[in-house]
């Protein structure tokens, strides 16, 4: 047996003796212990084994803090908790149909059916992850005939959906442009700066939602973009912007587009909506291709996650679009050096589905009926909602924000306190900063939560 | 543009600078400081209407071409080699006798009942993940009666496969442990130091192979291992060592244990084998059940991607084995915090894979007779391997490849001699001598045989 170099250690045999030692009958269990030396040197080696094994009694994690609940997912655990008969999840973004039932669309279903005919492999993706699904997301983003694509000017990686997309990109910002940071709305979906503070990428707000009209506040958010650092990068929601719902018009866009470009700013997209905004997959692209013409660099992160209902399979991609070809393959090998140490290569599951539905011309067109049917089934609700709350609300408060809002969310208007009473007294679950998910409220609830909505609004501070 | 024109920049300049030459080269003016005031007076004057990114410089000036990664660009190098006698013993993926790439008969069998259950929806997964997988997972590496698990002590997240699950934990350790260096074994998997080093640890190394008997450097790890600061984390491959196939003897791990134990290092698990090494799931956990049983902590970084073939599938676990119920409360809603900003939630397809073969008495018998069959392969190609150069004469003692245990042989050839291989014979390997023996065959292992007497022989 090799001589061990212990350290002395402060345990003595007599505080030991006697003492009922959990580790010298644990040792003996695992039979691992080899005291099979005779007489007394047996005893010898039993001390040094329970002397020197003894672990610290406090663990070395005690000081560790409970972490609150994520704000917005802690929603639904929230949800799952309460037992009120009229509960209603409103938290977090995952499409429900009318009978708020997890909805899996049938062209995901036939796609899986097709995979397990197939009976392909489950090797290691390559760590850019699977290339049909790369060239099939770039396409769909950029449209095919695009000269950003025809050039090979596009960088694609699967990343794990919208976060791990996102967080790809914030890495690859702090190791090649450490002095840069980025720009994110004021309001934007909760865990944007959790992104960037993991990724040590410094981040700033630029104004976005003005509580007074429940609308945009260009001006403000014009203004600030004007007033970052030359070169910063300025987060953009594609579409549908996420909490508020207020998108900037065409002519927001152009203007916005000239203020990036007299600052020499970087356009970062983030597009977690395609087709499920409008129910059109070229008109909610309409933001990013109109930087990629003006001949910007871009970054998109994109998400599958709603638009194909692909939530758990955690599939989406970081789209970097380039100067020039060789740009663009010196910044893919960058960002597979990103994901090698993070996860090594993606999940292969969500990705086939992409690339079988949209490789299919079939399947694609089904894909796109469905994704209006999604989408035509949120902009009832929020008619329905609307109509109910313009009704009962006698005060005569202007509630159209509510249709001029696109998308999954909208911003109510309500702030801390009034949120927490429709939590509280009406059993409505949404998130604190006054975002209702249109997705999870059913016609027939509409009049319940218009309820909710006038009460917490009139009578709550 | 042209591409030749935005080459890396890295002389000292202020970013503005920087950018202007970039633009300066895009005008075709060489560039120097003189030319760079000539070159934009002329661009204002004559008001030149370029895109936004010529006025300020590419993003991307500096980013220069990464290299391939060493490991899996050896699969990239075997992919574009057009000869039929081309064998890849690169990356550690199961090959069956005929060569190709496996998915067990019990994995088929679980997504066929997976796709065709009606009740199954793609709803994000909590942070943590599938809970009865995670539950699953700790009773498979832990033991079912594991008194850790009993006594809720083991905090378990679902995490992407081994890789995720040291880089989830690398991260946590970083935010809420006082120690930073990580003690790892001298060589290990190329990815350990790049997963740590970009979760915020400091890498460290201790002594581990002895290339004079290709075996264990016991006395070099114990005595680095000592040498470490009280507190250090120290990682631990829990079996079939990658890349070298030695471990210690179970006598040893209990001395490492103990060595352990007395300086309060903090022992984190590498368990990519589990089953695969020696065939018995119970028998590859020893060293982490050992470890366990002492009722200390240590984290355990668990993959599905060798044993239960789900390599593209990305499934695993991360665990920390903590004090006391109440620590590993708190230690899973700290993990939650890394896990979120990373990717949110993990992949649900490969996690409800596991669950529903673990879950099952029958699957699960079917799935460790599947995993003994692939282990068994693999101990037979090392019998014949080593059968095969002995049959050759080839100078050396072979007696390694039989020795070592799991998925890799470390052959003890040089850079030369594998750059010699695959230039000669198109065998496909690391740079380091490493050779998966799950690319071998018998229709391939003559040529390997043939390749390695020739390299020994001739370099």
């Amino acid at each position: 047996m090799a001589s061990l170099a212990f350290s002395s250690t402060s345990a003595s045999p007599v505080a030991l003796r006697g003492r009922p030692n959990k580790l010298a009958i644990g040792v003996a269990q695992s039979g691992a212990c080899h005291v099979s030396a005779r007489g007394s040197d047996r005893k010898a080696r039993l001390f040094i084994t329970r002397a020197v094994a003894v672990e610290k009694k406090v663990s070395r994690f005690e000081d560790v803090a409970m972490a609150p609940p994520d704000p917005i997912l802690g929603v639904s655990e929230a949800f799952r908790a309460c037992t009120n008969e009229s509960k209603l999840n409103l938290g977090v973004g995952a499409y429900r149909t009318e009978d708020l039932q997890p909805y899996v669309l049938n062209v995901v279903k036939k796609a899986e059916k097709l995979m397990l005919e197939k009976g392909e492999n489950k090797e290691y993706l390559p760590i850019e992850g699977l290339a049909a699904f790369n060239k099939a997301t770039a396409e769909l983003l950029l449209g095919a005939d695009n000269h950003s694509i025809q050039s090979q000017r596009v960088a694609t990686v699967q990343g794990l959906s919208g976060t791990g997309s996102l967080r790809l990109a914030a890495a690859f910002i702090n190791r090649y442009c450490p002095n840069s940071k980025v720009l994110i709305s004021s309001p934007t979906w909760g865990n944007h700066k959790n992104i960037f503070n993991d990724a040590g990428v410094p981040w700033s707000e630029y104004r976005y939602y003005d509580p007074k009209t429940v609308g945009l506040d260009f001006e403000g958010m014009i203004a600030d973009i004007k007033a970052a650092p030359s070169g910063s990068f300025i987060l953009l929601h594609g579409c549908a912007h996420n909490p508020t719902g207020i998108d900037p018009t065409p002519e927001q866009w152009t203007k916005i587009a000239d203020v990036l470009e007299e600052k020499g700013h970087t356009p970062f997209f983030d597009v977690a909506y395609q087709g499920f905004a409008s129910g059109s997959l070229d008109e909610d692209a309409f933001s990013v291709r109109l930087f990629v013409e003006r001949g910007f660099e871009v970054f998109v992160a994109q998400s599958y996650s709603k638009n194909l209902g692909l939530y758990s399979e955690r599939i989406g991609a970081i789209n970097v679009i380039c100067s020039s070809s060789g740009v663009a393959n010196r910044v893919k090998s960058q960002l597979k050096r990103l994901a090698r140490p993070m996860y090594s290569n993606p999940p292969v599951h969500g990705a086939r589905i992409v690339a079988n539905v949209v490789g299919d011309p079939n399947l694609f067109s089904e894909w796109k009926a469905e994704m209006e049917e999604m989408a035509g089934r949120i902009k009832n609700v929020r008619k329905r909602l609307y109509d109910n709350l313009s009704q009962k609300d006698k005060s005569g408060k202007d509630w159209s924000f509510i249709l001029r809002q696109i998308g999954m969310f909208s911003y109510t208007g309500l702030n801390t306190s009034q949120s927490e009473n429709m939590t509280n007294k009406w059993h409505v679950y949404m998130t604190k900063d006054g975002r209702i998910s249109l997705a999870g409220l059913s016609l027939a609830k509409c009049d319940y939560l218009a309820d909710a909505i006038i009460d917490s609004y009139h009578n709550v501070n | 543009m042209d591409e030749a024109n935005m080459r890396v920049d890295r002389t000292s300049k202020s970013d503005s600078e920087r950018r202007l030459s970039t633009l300066v080269r895009h005008l075709g003016a060489s560039c120097s400081p003189s030319h760079t005031s000539i070159s934009t007076e002329r661009f204002e004057n004559s008001k030149i209407s370029l895109s936004p990114m010529a006025a300020f410089g590419s993003v991307f000036a500096n980013v220069v071409q990464a290299p391939e990664d060493p490991i899996l660009g050896v699969t990239v190098a075997y992919n574009k080699d057009p000869s039929p006698l081309k064998v890849n013993l690169g990356v550690g993926a199961y090959r069956t006798e005929e060569g190709k790439p496996l998915v067990l008969n019990v994995v088929k069998k679980a997504e066929q009942s997976l796709i065709n259950d009606p009740s199954r929806f793609k709803e994000y997964l909590p942070i943590t993940g599938l809970a009865e997988f995670n539950k699953l997972s700790a009773k498979l590496i832990f033991g079912a009666d594991s008194p850790a698990i009993q006594e809720n002590r083991v905090a378990t997240v679902q995490c992407l496969s081994g890789t995720g699950s040291l880089r989830v934990g690398g991260e946590f350790l970083a935010k809420h442990y006082h120690e930073r260096s990580i003690y790892i074994p001298v060589p290990t998997w190329g990815n350990h130091p790049k997963v740590f080093m970009m979760a915020g640890l400091k890498p460290m190394s201790y002594r581990y192979y002895d290339p004079s008997t290709r075996g264990l450097d016991f006395q070099g790890l114990v005595e680095d291992l000592s040498a470490a600061p009280e507190g250090s984390i120290v990682l631990l491959h829990a079996c079939a060592h990658n890349p070298t196939g030695v471990d210690p003897t179970p006598e040893q791990w209990e001395q490492i244990r103990q060595l352990l134990r007395s300086r309060s290092l903090l022992p984190f698990f590498d368990s990519a084998y589990q089953g695969f090494a020696s065939g018995s799931l119970d028998k590859d956990a020893h060293s982490v059940r050992l470890f366990v049983a002492d009722g200390g902590e240590l984290l355990m970084a668990q993959s599905y991607a060798k044993n239960m073939g789900l390599y593209g599938e990305r499934v695993g676990a991360l665990s920390i084995v903590c004090k006391s119920a109440d620590v590993a409360g708190k230690v899973e809603s700290q993990l939650k915090l890394v896990i979120r900003p990373m990717y949110s939630n993990p992949p649900l397809h490969g996690a409800s894979i596991v669950a529903t073969i673990l879950r099952s008495p029958e699957l699960y018998h079917e799935w460790t007779v599947e995993l003994k069959a692939m282990a068994d392969r693999i101990i037979s190609m090392r019998q014949e391997l080593f059968n095969a150069l002995q049959a050759k004469g080839t100078p050396g003692d072979w007696s390694h490849i039989i020795k070592q245990i799991g998925m890799f042989t470390f052959t003890g050839l040089n850079k030369e001699q594998v750059a010699f291989m695959t230039r000669e014979y198109h065998i496909y390997m690391t740079s380091d001598g490493r050779i998966s023996m799950a690319g071998l065959n018998s229709k391939n292992l003559p040529q390997l045989a043939d390749a390695i007497h020739a390299a020994v022989t001739t370099m």
